[in-house]
């Protein structure tokens, strides 16, 4: 029988890692993550796992011993945050160049300096191109659900990418909610039996990971990672559709708010979109014609998708909570604003920055952003492009 | 017993044609370590020389699983890997009677400096593995760049011997302390010169449960400025000098495993060395002086350590 139970995001990963039951987990505690592991030692110290759960000196050792473990033959999962991502960057490179499956939750956390332990995007964004699959969670179900469905997307034969799952340190990590649990069989059931790609456990065939690969090679390898990477679009969208027939929880993309008809909206990562979403059916009660995207998948980034689904808006204002210093706009922004350009219609778009260190994001702040929508339809003139959102200036 | 006849007969599990130079003692001392073992093993190598050179896609010189990850975490790298495999084992995924050895490597760059952190962290985890240095005393990938490692008075590309500066300022890490610090089973200093001394390390190593360390003395005539084909006489003159010493900790029993019949002076060492040249101008004796009287006493004080068991 499958269960709604309260409680925290956090705990919400640990359950969906008990019963996904990797075979090795390397992770080192940084707040607001720490908890996801102290949760799964507590399942391993009760018998509740098959796990080798690796307790690691640092981050880098974290997810050096997962690509190991991985490129061993197995299934590995690991969780962090923050400086302990950043302290991974260059092991980030190295698993996806070496197209190992491994499923790391990142409770998005600011960057130091300053030091800040709160919500914010810039520790994922940063990996953006570490070639790691990007699935942004708005609360607590999703990121259980999109952590079972991204342990099928990264070991499908033609993906072998890892993924990060993220969600927003303590507004989704430390909040209780109430989350239905598949039975562990389900789970079991719906990820498969781990199928081994070229184990190096496998010493009767032995292979050379990592090796040198100069200029006479290195770029198809790269293409090769590419079309994996697209591939994974595709892989993503399917396991998507599966989980909606086995949860009743469909998964895309990308989720959309009232948008047929909006002539105006607002696009979000994560667990800003629900502030959004409320805002919008506001508006939609004074009959304005406001809608919203809730953008799951970064990476891949669905540029047609998107750009099929918000090209017909007259004004649409996407929210990054993480600067992309001295660029015009957040890193979301960006690329959203670019997947538009070939469109022979399509709307201005402006950028805000908000929530940065885990500031609060008010439904007041949101109404602004769809007043300054508004406005631009109005007069057909974007007057800023990049604004800073909850800020003191 | 290890016998030469026998180890002819065995299969080399490190290819020929490799790019290491002629000369280097990297690959005998891998080919060494390799002979000695009759287990299925994985190698992890941290970023140098012998990865760059035994590894160029589309070849490989390895007959064995190998796995280069990056600079700093051969250790951490080889701890996933035995990981996954005790997990499977324990899960029985993988017949319980199954052995594997894996056997991580770093030049001293790798070990004594940017992967100490990984090396220290596998070792108190006490994950069930080897981890090898072969210690040529420098960054030699990279161009000859200082490492904890150099000997004090060396010449090096990061720490040049000029008219101001005569080579490294610093005494050399004694990382086999460090290592020994860590209380772990087993632990050996071995050079290539006493390749039967070496190759029994590598078995009893093998046959120990638990995370086992061997620091091995790598002449590299390149960064050395020696002759092309001196590496092993470099290495035989490194242990009969005591600058090498060969010796074993196991159980936090000091053995010493090779004594010098007469100690020899450490300049039958250094004057064949171009890296320590300058040390012989005028001016410069007293480094000589330091570099002997270091000897001496680390020297004094191992054969103390070992009188204490
Ligand atoms: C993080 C990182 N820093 C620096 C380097 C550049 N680098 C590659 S190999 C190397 C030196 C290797 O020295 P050592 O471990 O002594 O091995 P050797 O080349 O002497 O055999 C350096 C500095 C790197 N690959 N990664």
């Amino acid at each position: 029988m499958r269960k709604k139970v309260a409680m925290t995001g956090n705990i919400a990963v640990a359950n969906a890692m008990r019963q996904i039951n990797p075979d090795v987990c390397a992770a080192y505690p940084i707040t607001p993550s720490t908890e996801i592991m102290q949760q799964f030692a507590t399942f391993k110290s009760n018998g509740k796992v098959d796990t080798e759960l690796v307790t690691v000196e640092s981050e880098h050792s974290a997810m050096s011993a997962c690509i190991g473990a991985a490129a061993a033959g197995g299934r590995v999962m690991t969780a962090t945050s923050a400086n302990g991502l950043a302290l991974m960057w260059e092991m980030l490179y190295i698993a996806s160049g070496n197209r190992v499956p491994i499923v790391m939750t990142v409770v998005n956390r600011a960057l130091s300096a300053p030091i800040n332990i709160h919500a914010d995007h810039s520790d994922s964004m940063g990996a953006r191109d570490s070639g790691w699959i990007q699935i942004y969670c708005e609360n607590a179900q999703e990121t259980y659900d999109s952590l079972i469905q991204a342990t099928r997307i990264s070991e499908a034969k033609n993906v072998r990418l890892p993924v990060m799952v993220c969600m927003d340190g303590f507004i989704i990590s430390h909040s209780i909610e109430n989350i239905e649990l598949f039975e562990d069989e389900e789970v079991k059931r719906f990820i498969g039996e781990y199928i081994p790609l070229y184990p190096l456990l496998d010493t009767k065939n032995p292979v050379t990971y990592g090796p040198l690969d100069l200029q006479d090679y290195y770029s198809e390898h790269k293409r090769q990672q590419d079309e994996a990477m697209f591939h994974a679009g595709d892989v993503i969208l399917r396991t998507g559709e599966a989980f909606e027939k086995f949860s009743g929880r469909g998964y895309g993309y990308f989720e959309t708010h009232c948008m047929e008809d909006a002539e105006i909206a607002v696009l979000a990562l994560g667990s800003a979109a629900g502030t959004v979403r409320t805002v919008v059916n506001e508006l939609r009660g004074k009959g304005v014609m406001a809608g919203s995207i809730k953008l799951r998948v970064f990476r891949p980034f669905p540029a047609k998708e998107l750009a099929d689904a918000i090209s017909h808006l007259k004004a649409l204002a996407v929210l990054d909570r993480c600067d992309s210093f001295g660029a015009f706009g957040g890193p979301v922004f960006s690329e959203v604003r670019s997947c538009l350009y070939d469109r022979p219609v399509r709307p201005h778009v402006t950028s805000y920055i908000y929530g940065l260190g885990g500031r609060d994001l008010g439904l007041d702040k949101v109404q602004e952003v769809f007043n300054d929508l508004k406005r631009i339809v109005d007069t057909g003139h974007v007057d800023k492009l990049a604004t800073f959102l909850t800020v003191r200036e | 017993m290890i016998k030469l006849k026998e180890l002819s007969e065995k299969q080399d599990l490190l290819a020929g044609g490799h790019r290491l130079c002629a000369g280097c003692t990297a690959s005998i001392i891998m080919r060494q370590l390799m002979l000695a073992s009759d287990y299925d093993m994985i190698f992890t190598s941290s970023t140098g020389c012998l990865e760059v050179a035994t590894s160029i896609y589309p070849y490989t010189a390895w007959k064995t699983p190998f796995f280069h990850s990056a600079f700093e975490n051969s250790a951490a790298t080889t701890a996933g890997i035995e990981s996954m495999f005790q997990s499977l084992k324990r899960q029985g995924k993988i017949p319980k009677d199954r052995q594997i050895k894996f056997v991580a490597i770093g030049g001293d760059g790798g070990t004594y400096d940017i992967g100490l952190q990984a090396l220290s962290g596998a070792l108190e985890r006490g994950h069930d593995f080897m981890y090898v240095c072969y210690d040529n005393e420098a960054y030699m990938n990279t161009g000859i760049q200082r490492s904890s490692a150099t000997p004090m008075g060396a010449s090096t590309t990061t720490c040049p011997a000029g008219t101001c500066m005569p080579g490294k300022k610093q005494r050399r890490k004694d990382l086999t302390a460090i290592v020994a610090a860590h209380n772990i089973p087993y632990l050996a200093q071995a050079s290539p010169s006493h390749y039967r001394d070496l190759m029994e390390k590598v078995r009893k190593a093998f046959s120990i449960e638990g995370p086992k360390f061997m620091n091995i003395i790598a002449p590299c005539h390149r960064g050395w400025r020696t002759k092309i084909d001196e590496g092993i006489k470099l290495a035989r003159l490194a242990v009969e000098t005591c600058f090498w010493p060969l010796y074993e900790i196991e159980e936090g029993k000091v053995n010493i495993t090779y004594k010098p019949k007469e100690k020899l002076p450490l300049t039958d060492w250094l004057k064949m060395q171009g890296r320590f040249a300058h040390l012989f101008s005028p001016g410069n004796q007293h480094i000589i002086d330091t570099l002997q009287a270091q000897v001496n006493k680390d020297w004094e004080s191992l054969l103390e350590r070992e009188s204490k068991k």
